[in-house]
């Protein structure tokens, strides 16, 4: 795999090589020779990243920026100052915000340049961004295939070489299973370690930003830039922010890597499994201690995510209601006016979560869904604060499956929610976690996930990058792809 | 049959801050409409609300005011609902964890202490403003006061008339601005009440169905609205017809009730813990700290002027009603003033000047230290009460001292025998008929005398002083 | 329990969605479908265990009372479907239909 990395790009703008400019024109060239089939963007603007690129090349202050000239794409569920926004959803589909998110301005400070926002499931809800109000990526794998989601866009956009690195977010996966089913490096930080200022919520005690790219070391730098208490954010943690990319080689030796003993394995490919066993042996032979820990209430997960994250989603899409902003339907009064604009606006899937978590939190079933599913998440939460005490880090697949076909789950909402058991514990959480290719099957990539304590994102992105060094796995091209 | 009148209220309380609760807009709902507002409390997609120190400050001011319990750990709450002027779609509110819970609030019914309870008090977000069209075509919004701090202060079912309810009011209203957490101007909206109100037979413990009352903008409309409504479920009663449970808005104009709607939607507020905002951890320090700020209440302070000043209980009620007149009172009386005689002249003179100019004991032109001053100058017998209230008009205008304008008017009054003596002398030689009809037993005669000497003084003489002279002097003839 | 149409209906109603009867007829089985798995949770022994609404206990997160500039009005009113003297122009509103 040769295309470049952020921190080749960066070395090679140190050294004088190469402007700013040819970075974005070679992603903008590579966006116009593939996504026509990939679908990865909703939007590309040309004359802004080259004029942005351009700025930073003339400018002497952006000299030392930490991610001077790196072209970067932002799921459109980031909001960005007159750059339309629109979360994949119709009801949004002509908003043009009025700020930016505090990571955007970060990585404007950090001088990376946006070269356009990517395709998602509508707001989030979805693990396979085909509940795109308007496109369906492709996996860059597989013609036929989903990229995953909610971030699909994001994933397909990197996993492809349009872009060195990519913005996500991650409620119940988001981040990891895309990047595990497209062959990328995918990182979920720890709930508060980046501001959700300007991220349009989804399911705002679980959502997270974090970073797509090729590497570990890489998801290391963008998180350097975009980390970091946000006085807008309430609940942007005040934990001191180390250098995510320091120490990174430092290797495994001494580390304990814990594997849950009675994993929930229904569902699980074997493929999938092997190369995740495989995998965790590479790390073994690299110097960690495998331990096996439990995590008791894991078999919950889902079944709490599924009643949290929709009642906290049917408050968070109450403002879509035609009022200020977004989709007005045609109407004579005014219930008529919100019924139709949001019915017209939101699709099948956001109307089902709304429907289950406005139900969940509806008078005499509160006590019954909702605050059992609190609980249950403190048991949750629990179990990983009990099995940190005995490992470092926790290795599991990221998805049961490779990625599957366009279509394939659409019409039955319990599997495919069923397929995020791997990556909603550590949402609800909090904690940090990661998705590394290690290894294909059938053609098709496989992710190893690996989950730290809260705050622990070094030792995640420690473990991912000595993995990185010793796996071996032959690594194919991808269909709809750069050329190396 | 008797019945009794159930009443509790909700007031809501508009805080004192420089900005909105949850964002950095001005708290100043009265500019252009839509100038002060933000991507934050217009609800735009991806916005945080960060909570208002200031105005979490206030409210615990105001909760320890109403001798509220304060919960150390107090959170915020979505309340869900639709409405134009709500841009999120929900109000952030609290729900089962209150800033403060069962205080009361003291009122002075019949020359009886009464204690009203209050439920709770909550802090939570205003909404926007709705001006629907007269026509009934459309409705607009102005989102100035989205977001502006509230504090929702509810009682206990405790009291018992509409008066009772007025006085609720003027005591929840003379407690707030005594804490300065709010300007109360219930004509501007920043203190507005709703009520509840049933009746039920003498005796009855349940309660009958309740009604809720809105739009009563002054405390007068609220004890009206009561009023009224009283009359109107005692009339349903006493005809076998039923109370229905509704909301009914107070009409100006025919200063009635009437009911907002036949079909009571069902609300279902599906309240959950407002996920954006972390919890308040309200430790002993920090509560003490505020605590210390509160001022001396007016309960307290009006017991003060009773028992350590010997005010009447009507004097003490008034004086302490508003914090601005109790600390004008209490101004006079530090530059030495007999604490009767200033309770005398701030209620009425003072404040009826001002009243006359529309101006607050703020803005009184009248120095305190000059008002103890006139009562200085009265009390020593310098000048007589009448020449006082001309001296009080002078000081009220010029701003001057009461000793300046005595002097410089010659106000001063002759208090001194060895001055007297020789008019008193010359009156009584030169009115001989007089002073016979006053032997004669004719009382008025003394009037006469004394008005001579008076004259002969320009009125400057001390009237008591030349009263007893003029008699000594008869009757040493 | 299963949820019916009418439920169905309700809730919809709260949400302010509006749905045909196709996708009436789709969601209700899938809302008991999933409903169904989540009643999972009713089996476990919750007594006393403390809800968790935020992964991380903190408190007292507050910011200063500084004013930061508002939006200009044309700013603030540009996404606006609808708009009339500098306000938010909508189908008139029943009177009493919530308010703080």
């Amino acid at each position: 795999m040769s295309l470049p990395t952020v921190k080749q790009i960066l070395q090679s703008l140190a050294a004088g090589e190469t402007r700013a400019r040819d970075w974005v024109e070679m992603s903008l060239r590579a966006i116009r020779e593939i996504d026509g089939r990939l679908k990865a963007f909703l939007w590309v603007d040309e004359e802004q990243a080259l004029a942005a690129a351009d700025r930073i090349d003339r400018a002497k202050m952006y000299q030392n920026a930490p991610l001077r000239g790196v072209p970067y794409a932002a799921k459109d569920n980031i909001v960005t100052r007159g750059v339309r926004t629109t979360a994949a959803s119709r009801i949004l589909e002509n908003y043009i915000p009025p700020y930016n998110a505090t990571v955007i301005d970060k990585l404007n400070q950090a001088a990376a340049v946006m070269v356009g926002k990517t395709n998602m499931d509508e707001f989030a809800m979805g693990s396979s961004t085909e509940t795109s109000a308007f496109q369906k990526t492709a996996n860059p794998y597989g013609e036929d295939r989903v990229p995953g989601g909610s971030s699909g866009g994001s994933a397909a956009a990197v996993a492809a070489g349009l872009v060195p690195f990519a913005l996500g977010s991650d409620t119940g996966g988001s981040i990891r299973q895309p990047a595990a089913f497209t062959g990328c490096f995918g990182l979920k930080p720890t709930y508060g370690r980046v501001s959700r200022y300007g991220l349009i919520a989804f399911a705002s005690s679980l959502d997270q930003i974090g970073p797509f790219t090729r590497t570990a070391e890489d998801a290391a730098l963008v998180l350097n830039a975009i980390c970091g208490h946000d006085p807008m954010d309430s609940t942007s943690s005040r934990q001191p922010v180390p250098d995510f990319a320091d120490g990174i080689e430092r290797g495994v030796k001494g580390l304990r890597v814990g594997i849950v003993r009675h994993l929930p394995e229904e569902g699980l490919e074997p493929g999938v499994k092997e190369a995740v066993e495989r995998a965790i042996r590479q790390l073994e032979a690299a110097g960690a201690e495998i331990v096996e820990i439990d995590l008791p209430h894991m078999e919950y997960a889902v079944a709490t995510y599924y009643l949290i994250a929709p009642a906290e989603a049917s408050s968070n899409l109450a403002r879509y209601d035609g009022v200020r902003y977004g989709r007005r339907a045609e109407a004579s009064s005014l219930i008529e006016m919100y019924e139709k604009s949001r019915s017209e606006g939101f699709g099948m899937e956001v109307k089902r979560r709304i429907i289950i978590g406005t139900y969940a939190l509806s008078s005499g079933y509160y006590d019954a869904y909702y605050k059992r599913a609190q609980q249950m998440r403190t048991l949750i939460r629990q179990d990983y604060e009990e099995a940190f005490k005995a490992c470092d880090v926790i290795a599991m697949p990221t998805a049961p499956t490779t990625a599957f076909k366009l279509g394939e789950k659409l019409d039955n909402p319990l599997q495919m929610y069923l397929n995020d058991i791997y990556t909603i514990p550590a949402n609800l959480a909090g904690l940090p976690g990661a998705s590394v290719p290690c290894g294909f099957v059938d053609g098709l990539p496989v992710g190893l996930q690996i989950i730290g304590r809260p705050f622990d994102e070094a030792t995640v992105l420690r473990v991912a990058h000595t993995y990185e060094q010793v796996r071996d796995f032959a690594w194919p091209k991808p269909v709809l792809g750069v050329a190396e | 049959m008797n019945y009794e009148t159930i009443i509790g209220l909700e007031v809501h309380v508009e805080l004192k801050t420089d900005t909105k609760i949850f964002c950095g807009c001005r708290n100043d709902s009265k500019s252009e409409p839509n100038t002060n507002v933000c991507p934050i409390c217009l609800g735009h997609p991806g916005t945080l609300p960060v909570l208002n120190e200031r105005a979490l400050e206030l409210a615990v001011k105001a909760a320890l005011a109403l001798n509220c319990k304060i919960n150390q750990r107090s959170k915020f709450d979505r309340k869900n609902y639709f409405y134009p002027d709500l841009p999120k779609g929900y109000q952030i509110s609290q729900y089962d964890k209150p800033i403060g819970e069962h205080g009361y609030i003291e009122i002075e019914v019949n020359g009886e202490t009464k204690r009203i309870g209050i439920t709770r008090l909550h802090l939570e977000e205003d909404a926007g403003k709705s001006m629907h069209a007269a026509d009934g075509s459309h409705t607009l919004v102005d989102y100035n006061r989205t977001g502006v701090p509230l504090i929702e202060i509810v009682s206990e079912p405790d009291i018992r008339s509409p008066e009772e309810a007025r006085l609720y009011l003027e005591a929840l209203k003379s407690i707030m601005e005594y804490c300065d957490v709010s300007d109360c101007k219930m004509e501007e909206g920043s203190l507005r009440c709703d009520a509840n109100i049933s009746l039920r037979p003498v005796g009855a413990s349940e309660f009958g169905n309740k009604v809720e009352l809105k739009n009563m903008n002054s405390f007068r409309f609220v004890q009206r609205a009561l009023e009224y409504e009283v009359e109107r479920q005692r009339e349903r009663y006493e005809n076998g017809e039923p109370v229905i449970q509704e909301t009914r808005r107070f009409d100006e104009a025919t200063q009635t009730t009437v009911s907002m709607r036949t079909k009571e939607e069902a609300h279902d507020y599906r309240y959950f813990p407002e996920p954006d905002l972390v919890d308040l951890d309200i430790d002993d320090a920090w509560l003490e700290r505020i605590r210390a700020s509160l001022p001396e209440l007016p309960s307290a302070k009006r017991r003060r002027y009773m028992e350590e000043l010997g005010l009447p209980s009507y004097d003490a009620g008034v004086l302490t009603s508003d914090p601005k007149m109790a600390a004008y009172y209490e101004a006079v009386i530090a530059a030495g003033a007999d604490a009767k005689q200033a309770s005398n002249w701030v209620m009425s003179d003072v404040s009826g000047a001002l009243n006359a100019q529309g101006k607050s004991f703020a803005e009184c032109p009248l120095k305190p230290e000059h008002l103890a001053g006139l009562i200085g100058e009265m009390a020593s017998g310098k000048i007589s009460s009448k020449q006082a209230r001309e001296v009080f008009k002078l000081m009220w205008e010029t701003g001057k001292s009461a000793a300046e304008i005595i002097k410089e008017k010659g106000f001063e009054q002759i208090s001194d025998p060895a001055q007297l003596q020789p008019i008193i002398d010359e009156v009584v030689a030169n009115n001989s008929k007089s002073v016979a009809d006053f032997k004669g037993g004719k009382e008025r005669a003394l009037a006469a005398l004394v008005g001579q000497v008076m004259k002969a003084t320009r009125g400057k003489a001390n009237p008591t002083l030349v009263n007893e002279m003029l008699i000594e002097k008869i009757n040493s003839l | 329990m299963k949820i019916t149409d009418e439920t169905v209906s309700h809730v919809a109603k709260l949400a302010r969605l509006w749905l045909d009867p196709q996708e009436l007829a789709q969601l209700v089985p899938q809302l008991n479908d999933i409903l169904e798995y989540a009643a999972q949770l009713q089996r476990v022994s919750l007594d006393g265990v403390e809800p968790t609404s935020h992964p991380f206990h903190e408190v007292n997160v507050v910011r200063p009372d500084v004013v930061r500039e508002s939006l200009a009005r044309e700013e603030a009113l540009r996404n606006a479907p609808d708009q009339d003297q500098g306000m938010v122009r909508v189908p008139a509103v029943l009177e009493g239909g919530g308010g703080a």
